[in-house]
C-alpha cells in the first residue's frame, strides 16, 4: 500500500495544552480519508501540519514523498497540495469579488494570463457560481462560499487536498453538492488523495477510511465498516462514543427519545405573523410566521446565514421586524418591556459570557441583574453548579473552560431566573456527540418537567429529529412546518435531513439530475520561479490595493489621517506669542503713567484689556486666566520720575507655561527699554550691539518650522500603523494561511503588501505638501523632486517598520497601539523635533542615531526651508537607504512561513 | 433603587473585568506614573547642549573670554570655524549657533565706542533657537560690561518683573499637570469606548439587552467605573508623583480639582461610548480614537497658549469639555482659584457632558438595534 501522509511520533503544544499527544499515523494515499471527532481534539492541528502550515514541534511528518519539515521541500511541494482552512470562507477575501479572488489564487499559483480566464471560467461554471462572479464574497451563502474555498484550492490541481470541516453549517443541499463535486474531483483525477475533518460523524460513512481523534490522541482508525464492527455499533456517531476511553463516556447514557406531546389545546407561547426583516436592500427574514405552544421544543433548522439568529433576535426584542406582529404568551412584545424580559432566558449563538468572570460570578452577576432576591442567590446558584454539574468548575474563568462545559453555564445562566421560555441559537454547534446529548437531556427535562418552552436553532438535522415540530428554514424563508416525522413523511424519505435537500430543491426549481461537473485540467503548465516571481508578487499587490480601496474606514485613514492632523496641528500648534491679554493697574493716573501705557499698548504682541481697579481684580483675573500679564504703576510714580527718585513700575506675569513668560518677559523689556530712549531721545549705546539674524526663517514663525518637522512626523506615525495592521489582520482573520500554504515567497508576501501602502502614503504626502504650500503658505525652497524622493524612500522604511511591528503583535490592537507608542515617542522624543540630535545624550543619542526619522527630517528642513539641494543630504538619504536594508532583512528575518 | 442596585451590580462587573485585563492595567499605571514623571522632564525648555561656534576675527582676549563663557550643560564646547563655513555648517544642521566677532571688536570698545557682534540663529529649530538666542545675547553682554568694568548706568524707571504662580519658572511644573490631564482625557475616552466595543466582540451586550435591564443602567455603569479607575489614577499621579517625585507644590483645592475631573469624566466617557456604537470593531475604534483624541489634546490649551490659535478654531475648541477642563485645571492647580472663579467652566463641561450622554444614549440604543 503508498502512503500519501506518513507521521510519525508528532506532538504539538499550545503554551501548555496539549494538542497532539505523540501521533503516529500513516495514511493511504489515493482514497478519501476522514478525521472525525468533536472540535478541539486535534484534527486542525494535525491537518495543518500535513499542508506544512504549521511548525511541526516534534516528531516527523513526510507528505509525497518528502520531509515536510524541509523549508526547500515545502517550496517544491505546495503547488501540489491544496489546503482549505476551518471556518466558512476563512481564507477567502470577503470585500473581494468571486472572481477576483479566483484570480488571486491562480496568479499566486503562476497561471498566465488567458490559462487563468480559461480555469476560473470553467471552475466557476461547473459549481454554479459563474453568475455570481463580480459579488463580493462577503455576501455569498455559506454554502457558496464553501465551494468557492474549493475551487480556490483547486485551480492549480492539487495532489492532496486538505479540507479542514469544509461542510460545517451549511445546509444540507449544498453538502451534499459538496460531496458530489468531491466525488467528481476523485473521479476525473484518479490517485488524487483527500483528506477531510468533519464533526458530522454520519457524513464518514461514505469516506474510504476514517480516523477517529480525541484528545490529541488517534483513537482508531480504518474504514467505516471495520469501524462498526469494532464497535459492534449501527453508526459512527455511536461507534465513535464507544471508542471513547471508558471515564470519558461514562456520563453518557443512551439517549432516548422522549414520548412526543400533544400540543393541540394548550395555549401559545410564541405567536409570529408574517416577520419580515430587512436590512437595507437585503432581506433577512421574509414573511416568517409560526405558532409554538407553551412546553414545545420547537427546532428551527437551516444553513448559517438563512436568517434563523435575526429570528430569534426579533423574538427577544433586540431587533424590531420591519413588519409584521409578535406576541409572547398572548402579549404584544413591546420594545423594552422590562417584565416580559423576566420570562425569556437567551443564549445567543457564539458563547458570550464574560469570559474574565468566573463561572459562579457569571451566575451570580446575572442572578442579581435579574433581580432575584439576594437571601435566596446563594441558593440559586449552588442548584444551578449542580443541576448542570458544572460545580467542579465553579472557580474557573469561562475563558478556560472546555466549550462543552461553556455551553452547559450558558444554559444554567439563561435559565437562572426560571424563565417561561428559553430561545436557545445554536446552542450545540462545535460540541463532542456526548456533550451534545448531553444537553438536549437538560433540555427535555426543562420541557417536561418545568413546562419551559424551547425554541432552539440548528444546523445539525439530527437534533431537528429530537424537537416537537421544526422550521425549516432558507434563505430568509420557512419551507415547512411541521414535525420532524410528518415532514419526512411528506417528501416520501426516511429521514429529515433527506426531506430537507427535498424541500430545497422543490425551492430552486431543480431536482438532482441538475448535475455539477467538474474539469480537471493537468495540462495547465504553471511557471514555478522558485525565489521570485513577478506575477504572484503582482497577485499580492493587486489584491491588498483592492482590499483596501473597499475598506472605507481604513482609506479614509489613510488617506485623510495625516492631512487632517497636519491641519490641526499647523493650526492649532503654535509657539508664537501673540497677541497676549493684558491690564494696567494704575494707581497713578499721572500724565506720565498714561504716556507709559500708551506706550505698551502700542505693542503688535499685547491686546489690552479692560483696566484693573485693585490688585485683588489682578489676581482674580489672572487666575481665571483672562490675562496673561499686568502692568502695575504705583503711586506716585509721576511724581517719583520727576524727582528721578527710583521711580518703578510692577510687571505681573502668569508664569504657568514657562516659555511662554520668558517670552513676555522679554516683549515687556523690548518696550520699557524703547520707552526709555524715546524718553532720554538719546540712543543709549551700549558697547555691544548683538545682531541676532534668524536664518532660513526670517520672521521667526513657528508654522515655518513646524511644517517641514510635522511632514516626517505624521510620515512615520501613520503609515507603519496602517501596515502593522494590514499584516496582523491577515493574521486574526485567517487569510495569513494563503500565505503559509502557497508558493508565495517571504520577499513577494513583504513587497506585495508593502506597495499599496507606499503608495497610499505618497498620495498622502502629496496632500500634505499641498497644505502646506496652500493652507500654510510655507513654500518648499528646494528641489520639490528631492524632497519626493527622500519621502518615498523614507515611506518605505516606516512601512516596512509596520512590518516588522506586526512580527510582535497577534491582535489588530495590540497593533495599532504598539505601533502608535514605539513611532511616535522616538519620533517626537529623539529625532530632532525639538532638540538637534547632537544635543542629546546616552540613550537618547542612540536611538535618534538609528531612527530613520532624523535623517528625514534633516532633508525636509534642508529642503524646505534652507535650499539645500540633494548634494547636501548625501548622508542623510544613505542613511534612510540603510534603514531601509536592515528593517527589511529584519522582517524577513522574523516573518513566519509557517504558522506556530 | 431597583435602578441603582442594577447600576452597582454592572458597576462591580466593569470593575471586575477591567482588573483582569493586565495589559490595560499595566497601560494605566504606567501612564499615571512613570509617563508623568517622563513628560515632566521632557517637557523642560531648558537650554541643553547646544551646537555653537564662533567666527573669531578678532583672536583678542576679549574675543577669547567671550567664547571662554560659553560651556556645558547649556552649550557644547564652543568650535572655532572659519567664515566660508558658517553656510555649510548651519545648511547642514550642525550649529544651531554661528556668533561672528569682528575684528577690531576688543579695540572699538576699549575706544568706548560702540561695535556690533552678528548671530547666526538657526530658525527651523524653533525651541533651542529662540531661547538659546536670549542667553547669548546675555552673556555677551555681561562678559562685556564686567571686562570693561562698567557698571549699568541707573535708568529713571525700573522695571521689576513678577512671575506669579511658578516663580522661578519650572517648565516641569506645567508639563507633569499637563500630562496628568492628557491621561484623564485619553483613558476615558479608551476605557469606556473599549469596554463597549468588547461587549459588542463577544456578544455580551446582547445578553445584557434581553435581560431586565435598560441601555441608560449599561451606559450609567460604564461610566461610574471608569471614573473610578481614572480618579484612582490621578490622586495618584496628584499625591504622589507629581507632588513628591517632581516636587510641584499644588496651591490650589485639590477637591475641586477631583470634582471638576469627574465632570468631565462623565462628557469624555459619554463620548467614549459613542465612539463605541460607531464602530464595527476595536481596530476601527482604535484608528478613530487616534484621530479624534490627538486633535482634542493639542487643540484644548495644553500643549500650545491658546489665544496663539485662530479666533475661529477658539470658538470651536470651545465645545469641547477638554478646552473648559484644560483652563479650569490650570487655574485651580496652579493659580489656586475656587469655586467662584471657575463656576462658568464646571457649568459648561456639565452642560457639554449631557449634551454627549444623550448623544451617546441614542446612537447606543441604535446602534443595537441595527445590528445583524
Amino acid at each position: 500500500m503508498n502512503f500519501v501522509v506518513k507521521i510519525e511520533d508528532v506532538s504539538h503544544f499550545y503554551k501548555k495544552t496539549k494538542a497532539l499527544d505523540s501521533v503516529t499515523l500513516n495514511i493511504p494515499s489515493g482514497s478519501m480519508v476522514g478525521f472525525i471527532g468533536p472540535d478541539g481534539v486535534g484534527k486542525s492541528t494535525l491537518l495543518s501540519i500535513i499542508a506544512g502550515v504549521k511548525k511541526i514541534q516534534s516528531g516527523s511528518v513526510e507528505v509525497l514523498g518528502g520531509d515536510i519539515k524541509s523549508a526547500l521541500f515545502r517550496k517544491k511541494v505546495s503547488p501540489r497540495i491544496a489546503y482549505m482552512p476551518q471556518g466558512l470562507g476563512k481564507n477567502l477575501y470577503m470585500l473581494l469579488s468571486v472572481y477576483e479572488n479566483m484570480e488571486f489564487f491562480a496568479r499566486v499559483f503562476g497561471l498566465d494570463k488567458s490559462e487563468r480566464k480559461r480555469r476560473i471560467d470553467a471552475l466557476l461554471k461547473s459549481i454554479g457560481l459563474y453568475e455570481f462572479k463580480d459579488r463580493a464574497v462577503g455576501k455569498l451563502s455559506g454554502g457558496m462560499k464553501q465551494k468557492l474555498g474549493l475551487c480556490c484550492a483547486l485551480i492549480h490541481d492539487p495532489d492532496l487536498l486538505i479540507l479542514d470541516e469544509p461542510t460545517t453549517g451549511v445546509d444540507p443541499l449544498s453538502r451534499r453538492e459538496f460531496w458530489k463535486l468531491i466525488a467528481h474531483i476523485r473521479e476525473s483525477q484518479k490517485g488524487v488523495s483527500v483528506l477531510i475533518a468533519t464533526a458530522y460523524m454520519q457524513e464518514a460513512e461514505f469516506f474510504d477510511h476514517i480516523i477517529a481523534v480525541n484528545d490529541g490522541k488517534i483513537l482508531s482508525q480504518g474504514t467505516p465498516q471495520e469501524l462498526l464492527n469494532i464497535t459492534n455499533t449501527d453508526n459512527i456517531d455511536s461507534a465513535f462514543t464507544q471508542l471513547l476511553p471508558k471515564e470519558e463516556s461514562r456520563e453518557y447514557i443512551d439517549f432516548l427519545l422522549p414520548k412526543k406531546k400533544e400540543f393541540q389545546n394548550s395555549a401559545l407561547a410564541i405567536e409570529a405573523v408574517e416577520l419580515t426583516k430587512k436590512f437595507g436592500d437585503f432581506t433577512a427574514v421574509e414573511n416568517v410566521s409560526f405558532q409554538i405552544a407553551q412546553g414545545e421544543i420547537f427546532g428551527f433548522l437551516g444553513s448559517n446565514g438563512c436568517g434563523k439568529t435575526t429570528t430569534m433576535k426579533m423574538l427577544t426584542g433586540l431587533l424590531s421586524p420591519t413588519h409584521g406582529t409578535i406576541k409572547l404568551f398572548g402579549q404584544s412584545i413591546k420594545k423594552h418591556s422590562l417584565e416580559m424580559r423576566n420570562d425569556v432566558g437567551y443564549m445567543t449563538q457564539s458563547f458570550s459570557l464574560y469570559n474574565e468572570l468566573s463561572v459562579k460570578q457569571n451566575l451570580i452577576l446575572h442572578a442579581h441583574l435579574y433581580r432575584i432576591k439576594k437571601s435566596v442567590i446563594k441558593e440559586v446558584v449552588e442548584k444551578m453548579l449542580e443541576r448542570f454539574f458544572i460545580k467542579q468548575y465553579e472557580d474557573s474563568l469561562a475563558l478556560d473552560l472546555p466549550l462543552g462545559i461553556k455551553q452547559r453555564l450558558s444554559l444554567a445562566v439563561a435559565v437562572i431566573h426560571k424563565p417561561k421560555m428559553l430561545i436557545l441559537d445554536e446552542p450545540t454547534s462545535g460540541v463532542d456527540p456526548i456533550s451534545r446529548d448531553m444537553f438536549w437531556k437538560f433540555l427535555t427535562d426543562l420541557s417536561q418537567n418545568d413546562g419551559v418552552t424551547i425554541f432552539i436553532s440548528t444546523h445539525f438535522m439530527n437534533e431537528g429529529e429530537r424537537c416537537d415540530r421544526v422550521s425549516l428554514m432558507h434563505q430568509g424563508r420557512v419551507l415547512a412546518s411541521d414535525s420532524p416525522e410528518a415532514i419526512a413523511r411528506s417528501k416520501d424519505k426516511e429521514n429529515l435531513e433527506e426531506a430537507f435537500v427535498e424541500y430545497l430543491y422543490e425551492d430552486m426549481g431543480k431536482d438532482e439530475s441538475d448535475d455539477i461537473t467538474i474539469s480537471m485540467d493537468r495540462s495547465s503548465h504553471k511557471k514555478l520561479a522558485t525565489f521570485f516571481s513577478p506575477l504572484r508578487f503582482f497577485g499580492y499587490i493587486y489584491r491588498e490595493s483592492l482590499e483596501l480601496i473597499r475598506d472605507p474606514l481604513r482609506l479614509v485613514f489613510a488617506l485623510l489621517g495625516t492631512v487632517i492632523l497636519m491641519f490641526v496641528m499647523g493650526y492649532g500648534v503654535s509657539m508664537d506669542v501673540e497677541d497676549l491679554k493684558y491690564s494696567v493697574l494704575d494707581y497713578d493716573q499721572s500724565p506720565r503713567s498714561r504716556e507709559y501705557v500708551e506706550h505698551i499698548s502700542g505693542s503688535i504682541y499685547f491686546l489690552e484689556q479692560e483696566s484693573l481697579i485693585s490688585y485683588a481684580d489682578l489676581d482674580e483675573k489672572m487666575k481665571r486666566g483672562k490675562i496673561a500679564l499686568a502692568i502695575e504703576i504705583p503711586p506716585n510714580f509721576g511724581r517719583d520720575f520727576a524727582k528721578g527718585d527710583g521711580a518703578e513700575i510692577g510687571v505681573w506675569i502668569d508664569g504657568t507655561l514657562a516659555f511662554r513668560a520668558e517670552t513676555i518677559k522679554g516683549y515687556v523689556e523690548g518696550l520699557h527699554y524703547s520707552y526709555l530712549e524715546s524718553l532720554l531721545n538719546t540712543k543709549a549705546s551700549p558697547l555691544v550691539e548683538i545682531e541676532t539674524r534668524y536664518r532660513y526663517n526670517q520672521d521667526f514663525k513657528s508654522i515655518y518650522s513646524m511644517v517641514p518637522a510635522v511632514i516626517p512626523m505624521l510620515l512615520v506615525f501613520i503609515p507603519s500603523i496602517l501596515m502593522a495592521l494590514s499584516v496582523v489582520r491577515e493574521k486574526e482573520l485567517g487569510t495569513i494561511a494563503n500565505f503559509y500554504a502557497t508558493p508565495v515567497t517571504k520577499l513577494e508576501f513583504l513587497l506585495g503588501k508593502q506597495i499599496p501602502y507606499v503608495v497610499i502614503s505618497m498620495i498622502s504626502f502629496l496632500g500634505l505638501i499641498l497644505l502646506a504650500v496652500y493652507v500654510f503658505k510655507v513654500p518648499v525652497a528646494g528641489s520639490f523632486i528631492t524632497l519626493f524622493f527622500a519621502a518615498l524612500l523614507f515611506v518605505i522604511a516606516t512601512t516596512g517598520m509596520g512590518f516588522l511591528m506586526s512580527a510582535f503583535t497577534k491582535t489588530q490592537i495590540s497593533a495599532l497601539g504598539g505601533t502608535a507608542i514605539a513611532t511616535l515617542l522616538p519620533t517626537i522624543a529623539f529625532s530632532g523635533l525639538r532638540d538637534p540630535v547632537s544635543s542629546l545624550e546616552g540613550v537618547g543619542a542612540f536611538i535618534g542615531n538609528i531612527f530613520p526619522a532624523t535623517y528625514f527630517i534633516n532633508i525636509s528642513r534642508g529642503i524646505f526651508s534652507k535650499n539645500i539641494g540633494f548634494e547636501g543630504h548625501h548622508f542623510d538619504f544613505i542613511a534612510i537607504a540603510l534603514s531601509i536594508v536592515v528593517i527589511s532583512a529584519l522582517s524577513l528575518m522574523l516573518l513566519r512561513k509557517q504558522e506556530r | 433603587m431597583r435602578y441603582l442596585l442594577t447600576i452597582y451590580r454592572l458597576f462591580l462587573k466593569e470593575l471586575l473585568i477591567l482588573f483582569r485585563d493586565k495589559v490595560m492595567l499595566l497601560f494605566i499605571i504606567y501612564s499615571f506614573s512613570v509617563a508623568i514623571y517622563i513628560a515632566a522632564a521632557e517637557s523642560s525648555t531648558e537650554l541643553n547642549n547646544a551646537p555653537i561656534a564662533f567666527v573669531d576675527e578678532d583672536r583678542s582676549a576679549l574675543s577669547q573670554r567671550v567664547i571662554d563663557s560659553f560651556y556645558e550643560p547649556r552649550f557644547m564646547a564652543p568650535k572655532h570655524i572659519s567664515y566660508d563655513e558658517i553656510d555649510k555648517g548651519m545648511d547642514s544642521g550642525i550649529y544651531t549657533f554661528v556668533v561672528i566677532i569682528p575684528s577690531g571688536f576688543e579695540k572699538t570698545i576699549l575706544k568706548g565706542e560702540s561695535t556690533e557682534v552678528q548671530v547666526n540663529v538657526d530658525a527651523t529649530r524653533m525651541l533651542q533657537a529662540g531661547i538659546g538666542s536670549g542667553y547669548i545675547s546675555a552673556i555677551i553682554m555681561q562678559e562685556v560690561n564686567t571686562f570693561f568694568a562698567k557698571t549699568v548706568p541707573p535708568t529713571p524707571i525700573n522695571l521689576v518683573t513678577n512671575y506669579k504662580y511658578n516663580p522661578n519658572l519650572v517648565s516641569s511644573w506645567f508639563g507633569s499637570i499637563n500630562e496628568v490631564i492628557s491621561n484623564i482625557l485619553m483613558f476615558s475616552i479608551l476605557i469606556a469606548g473599549a469596554s463597549l466595543m468588547r461587549e459588542k466582540e463577544h456578544g455580551t451586550i446582547e445578553h445584557l439587552l434581553v435581560m431586565p435591564l435598560n441601555s441608560m443602567e449599561i451606559m450609567v455603569a460604564k461610566i461610574l467605573s471608569t471614573a473610578l479607575v481614572i480618579m484612582l489614577g490621578v490622586v495618584f499621579a496628584l499625591f504622589v508623583v507629581v507632588e513628591i517625585f517632581l516636587e510641584v507644590p499644588i496651591s490650589g483645592s485639590v477637591a475641586l480639582f477631583l470634582f471638576t475631573t469627574f465632570l468631565v469624566l462623565f462628557s469624555t466617557t459619554s463620548m467614549g461610548i459613542f465612539m463605541g456604537t460607531i464602530t464595527n470593531s476595536m481596530p476601527q475604534f482604535g484608528m478613530m480614537l487616534i484621530l479624534v483624541v490627538l486633535p482634542l489634546l493639542m487643540l484644548s490649551g495644553g500643549i500650545t497658549p491658546y489665544e496663539s490659535m485662530p479666533t475661529v478654531l477658539q470658538y470651536v475648541m470651545y465645545l469641547s469639555p477638554t478646552t473648559h477642563f484644560m483652563e479650569a485645571a490650570q487655574a485651580i492647580l496652579f493659580r489656586g482659584a475656587g469655586l467662584e472663579t471657575v463656576w462658568k467652566h464646571l457649568v459648561a463641561i456639565f452642560f457639554i457632558g449631557l449634551f454627549f450622554f444623550a448623544f451617546a444614549l441614542l446612537s447606543f440604543k441604535r446602534s443595537v438595534e441595527s445590528r445583524s
